[in-house]
């Protein structure tokens, strides 16, 4: 039976989570929850494990050890349809867009549509594409190939194409990285639309302060394998701590 | 080198081993399960056949071309001090059918067709692009490998048939132009020693060469790892062991073709 999750109701929940590759000992009792209808950035350097995070969260990576309850089910134990079934309320946006080079935009976005509501028709489909695609300002690429677009189009496609399926949770990896000031803006200001627009819950991973501040409702700071401090842009700053001050120091000097 | 620091290296040389053949079992297994669940993606598997024989059908007709002729070159000499020139279409065709166009399609296409779906698929992994896959609720293995696979099983064999066409072709040029053999009587000499069995040996190959390329191009590039150095990897290696092994295969199904044979 689906669990139905009010706003301010736990809808991803990280317990003492691990995780190691080798001697490189990545996430070292990671907690966090994240409520309904938040947004969530996670921040730390890079390299601490803030990607790895957000791929257990949809099984791409298992843990070492802790749990990693997502929608109420714990996603290292689900295998299957039950993962299929989980991986389709959670929209993820990769770093680098992971755009498929051989399509066009449109089948970019048909891909995962057509695959996972079968039984549509052409119109339907057409619709929704043309839909999404209006929704992350873009309609007029629709056939044009992701190697003809921007560093922050093909961005804004990859969000597009997780949008298509009307997701629950939004992950961001890193969605500014890479991009001129003023498409972080845009690519924020687009983050901040499809939590209003789709009623999602979202983690944004990112070391972008700016982002951090347009886009979070809370802040979690994982440095060295934990979170260091979780809460608003201001308590999660308003420190002594000499290691988050050296970040958010580094962070206003570049 | 210390004797304890050499066995360390070779017992994790064997540990590696073992593991990449544990590895190609797994995914061998895999493709078998995936083949028959859930929906066959027919439309891509149309498009990498199609893919298959455009990228690989002129360089076939070359070589192939090429080999036919010369192979009927090599051989007159041998046959003309016996007087037995009149044998030419018929020792040449056994040949083309029975190992070299299976041969030579399987060749080429593990250098085109094998580098190809590997360093593909290689480039997609380590540009996300297969996870992307998977978190969207697609299987990027029914999806990628299998109709990959599939595609190549029966591309290669019908490439394979075309390499025969062409390869006798040649064999007819440089017999008509030596001889003065008409295409009538070339074509009915060399099919005269034909039997079936050559047929089904060739296609048997074929399918096994095609299986082959498919699968170990998919495995390489599909494991791809380490950035860009690991796609040209996972090129590499995807020439190198389906030609390998499909070598090791000629030999084995020969063996069991002669056994019927007798």
């Amino acid at each position: 039976m689906e669990e139905d999750f009010k706003p301010g109701e736990p809808v991803i929940e990280v317990r003492d989570l691990y995780k190691s590759f080798g001697d490189l000992h990545v996430l070292q009792g990671v907690d966090l929850t994240v409520t309904k209808g938040e947004n969530m950035v996670v921040l730390g350097r890079s390299g601490t494990g803030k990607s790895v995070l957000i791929k257990i969260m949809i099984g791409l990576l298992k843990q070492d050890r802790g749990d990693c309850v997502v929608l109420g089910k714990e996603v290292s134990k689900l295998e299957g349809n039950d993962l299929r079934d989980l991986r389709l309320k959670i929209g993820f946006s990769f770093q680098n867009s992971a755009l498929y080079d051989s399509m066009t935009v449109r089948e970019n976005l048909e891909f995962p549509l057509v695959r996972n509501i079968p039984n549509l028709t052409r119109a339907e489909i057409d619709e929704q594409v043309e839909y999404v695609l209006d929704a992350v300002g873009l309609l007029q690429t629709i056939n044009q190939v992701p190697a003809e677009l921007s560093g922050g189009q093909r961005k804004r496609i990859g969000i597009a194409r997780t949008l298509i399926l009307k997701p629950e949770i939004m992950l961001y990896d890193e969605p500014t990285a890479g991009l001129d000031p003023i498409t972080c803006l845009e690519i924020n200001e687009l983050i901040n639309e499809v939590k209003e627009k789709y009623q999602t819950t979202s983690i944004i991973i990112t070391h972008d302060l700016t982002c951090a501040r347009a886009t979070g409702d809370r802040i979690a700071m994982l440095l060295d394998g934990k979170f260091l401090k979780t809460g608003t842009f201001e308590e999660v700053f308003d420190t002594e701590e000499e290691r988050i001050k050296s970040f958010y120091d580094y962070n206003f000097i570049q | 080198m210390s004797a304890n620091k050499k066995q360390f290296v070779y017992g994790k040389t064997l540990d590696n081993a073992l593991l990449a053949v544990y590895n190609a079992y797994v995914f061998f297994i895999r493709f078998f399960r995936e083949v028959f669940r859930g929906r066959m993606e027919f439309q891509e598997i149309v498009k990498q056949c199609y893919a298959i024989g455009n990228r690989s059908l002129l360089l076939i007709s070359l070589t192939g071309f090429i080999t036919g002729m010369v192979f009927t070159k090599q051989s007159r000499p041998s046959l003309s001090e016996f007087g037995a020139t009149s044998w030419l279409p018929s020792l040449v065709a056994i040949a083309i059918v029975r190992a070299l166009a299976p041969l030579v399609t399987a060749l080429i296409s593990a250098g085109k067709i094998g580098s190809s779906i590997g360093a593909e698929l290689g480039s997609m992994r380590v540009t996300e692009q297969i996870d992307a896959m998977e978190v969207s609720a697609v299987n990027p293995f029914k999806f990628l490998v299998v109709t990959r696979v599939l595609a190549c099983t029966i591309a290669i064999p019908v490439l394979m048939f075309y390499c025969s066409l062409v390869s006798l072709l040649g064999a007819f040029l440089n017999v008509t132009l030596n001889e003065g053999t008409s295409f009538i009587a070339f074509f009915e000499n060399a099919f005269e020693q034909i039997t079936f069995l050559d047929i089904w040996t060739s296609v048997a190959k074929a399918v096994a060469y095609g299986f082959t390329i498919g699968i170990v191009g998919s495995y390489q590039g599909y494991n791809a790892s380490k950035g860009t150095e690991g796609v040209g990897k996972a090129a590499n290696s995807a020439v190198v062991t389906s030609m390998f092994l499909i070598f090791v295969e000629e030999v084995i199904i020969v063996q069991v073709s002669n056994y019927f044979r007798i």
